[in-house]
């Protein structure tokens, strides 16, 4: 019945105070599908992808609600075969491509040890599964950049060698957090247009994490609207933009820059939508209290 | 982009210098027998007090002069080393070793194991280090065994602090996040992911604590608390020549020096490898 690649349910989660940090989360990614999880900072954006991969913080806690990873029950599971399943179905592409490598080790037993102490791959099999992925993201010197030391590759390089690790091992869900956010603008779009035409050829589905606006028109089929983690729009891509329902989302898309007018002020979301937000969150706090005590 | 790398940390130069007497003093110690010019142990009242060779009075075969008791002090500082080398590796790896661990499970684990060993070290520090190693030496009996199993007790905590502050700022990295969502186990990660980043600082400090463990060791001697009183140390002859500084400088002054050096080129000789071999600094 569940087709879905991911399906969250209700998700809610509080840290040590008793505040939420997410506020009954649904949304679900359906195989092969990208969708984009909108949100300015603190919106619990990157909450949802941790959650998902199982490496919320200690101090966050889920109290409610389901995720589903290809039908399986993740809260059920054992931590062993969770980490196990999440493992071998997942991966990230991280915001930091340059803390996300390991700063001591050569990049090519980097991206082959995953394979092989994880999956089992023989060693000649990751390397050449490996080699095909830098080429991949077109990566044209595989030999001297498998040799290299992290530090030793520019932002750009080290985002391409993270792309072709989390697509190397063929995972149903990748979770894009911020991926082009580090990255300087000439290099975001090429990094994007990769990330976009990786996802076409492996049909794998995205969660894509980003507070862009422009970037989800480029990439996403569907968009969740965050807002203090609660979901405020959730819509088609195409839709959410021909006409977007909620003040707020409205309000972030005449706050998005334009180039074909870069000199337009910026709008920042004004104070009756915030309020209206307030109202919104409020609300949702206290009906979800009187069940919860 | 090689000369850039050793001027912008001078370590080349620092790598040789320190590097070079290390090595001289560490062959001398080892060839003692060989290359000392005079038995150590050998008096005679004929010879007390000869001054260093370019001064009025010297005999050829005394280079550096003789003590009180006609003792030539090139040979019993040539002998000396080998005692401080020994001390200096066996000590720094016993504390290295368990200083290190402890600090690489705190840092990573954090909770509840960090805190125990955290209040551990804290409570090991409000000792007074001297007096603590004066206290354990006389405990366990004089001898090199006491002597650098004293110090390995006493230093394990400066790795146990350094390391676990390092390890706490890797296993905050993505990278080690990264491990966790692919699915290696936790102790993994912290050998394979974590571990080889802080062993550039492992050195380092392992370098740093010969230097330190060679001082306690003189320390040791000087009040008389360490190995036998025959065999010259570093420290004891120190303690003989503070008794005889009016009339023969040298005998204090030689082995002060010696130490200096020695320490010195420890500090810096970690200082020089950690900026060669840590990759990132690299």
């Amino acid at each position: 019945m569940n087709a879905s690649c991911l399906n969250i349910a209700n998700l809610s989660a509080v840290l040590p105070n008793g505040a939420r940090v997410l506020r009954s989360v649904s949304l679900s990614v359906q195989p092969g599908e990208v969708r984009a999880l909108v949100g300015e900072s603190g919106a619990g954006k990157t909450m949802i992808g941790k959650a998902v991969l199982g490496v919320l913080p200690p101090s966050v806690r889920i109290v409610e609600g389901d995720m589903l990873l290809e039908g399986e029950d993740l809260g059920r599971l054992q931590p062993k075969a969770r980490r196990t399943l999440i493992g071998a179905r997942t991966a990230l592409i991280p915001q930091d491509p340059l803390t996300a490598l390991n700063p001591s080790r050569r990049i090519g037993p980097q991206m082959t040890d995953r394979l092989v102490r994880i999956l089992g791959w023989s060693g000649q099999g990751a390397d050449a599964r490996i080699r095909q992925l830098l080429d991949e993201v077109q990566i044209r010197d595989p030999d001297r950049v498998l040799k290299c030391y992290p530090h030793e590759l520019s932002g750009g390089m080290r985002q391409r060698v993270l792309i072709a690790a989390a697509f190397a091992a063929e995972p149903r869900l990748i979770v894009a957090d911020e991926p082009t956010t580090a990255l300087d603008v000439t290099v975001q779009k090429q990094i994007l247009r990769l990330i976009a035409q990786l996802q076409r050829e492996h049909g794998t589905a995205i969660l894509f994490v980003t507070h862009d606006l422009g970037v989800v028109a480029k990439i996403s089929q569907k968009v969740s609207v965050l807002y203090a983690g609660k979901v405020v729009e959730e819509a088609e891509t195409a839709a959410l933009f021909a006409a977007p329902q909620h003040p707020y989302t409205r309000a972030l898309m005449a706050a998005t820059p334009r180039y074909t007018d870069p000199f337009a002020s910026l709008k920042p979301v004004d104070d009756a939508v915030l309020a209206g937000l307030a109202a919104e969150i409020a609300a949702a706090d206290q009906a979800w209290r009187r069940p919860h005590g | 982009m090689d000369d850039g790398r050793i001027s912008r940390h001078g370590s080349g130069a620092r790598l040789w210098l320190a590097g070079g007497w290390l090595l001289l003093a560490l062959l001398a110690a080892i060839f003692a027998p060989l290359v000392a010019p005079q038995d150590p142990l050998a008096q005679d009242l004929m010879f007390e007090r000869l001054p260093p060779f370019w001064m009025s009075g010297a005999e050829p075969g005394f280079w550096l002069g003789t003590d009180s008791l006609g003792r030539d002090l090139l040979s019993r500082l040539i002998f000396g080393a080998r005692i401080a080398f020994i001390v200096a590796f066996a000590a720094a790896l016993a504390a290295c070793l368990v200083g290190s661990t402890l600090g690489l499970v705190a840092g990573y684990f954090g909770g509840w194991a960090d805190r125990i060993i955290s209040r551990i070290v804290d409570v090991w520090m409000a000792f007074p280090p001297v007096l603590f190693a004066i206290l354990l030496v006389a405990v366990l009996g004089t001898g090199l065994s006491s002597v650098i199993i004293a110090i390995a007790v006493i230093d394990w905590t400066r790795f146990c602090r350094v390391i676990r502050a390092e390890t706490m700022g890797q296993a905050r990295m993505d990278y080690v996040e990264n491990a966790r969502i692919a699915g290696y186990g936790r102790i993994g990660i912290m050998l394979r992911e974590v571990l080889p980043n802080v062993v550039p600082s492992i050195v380092a400090l392992l370098s740093l604590e010969m230097g330190i463990a060679v001082i306690v060791e003189a320390i040791l001697s000087f009040v008389n608390l360490s190995i036998s009183t025959d065999d010259p140390t570093w420290g004891g002859i120190i303690a003989e020549g503070r008794l005889s500084i009016h009339q023969a400088w040298w005998v204090l002054v030689f082995p002060l020096v010696t130490l200096i050096l020695t320490v010195l080129s420890f500090s810096q000789f970690g200082e020089g490898l950690k900026a060669r071999f840590d990759p990132v600094l690299r």
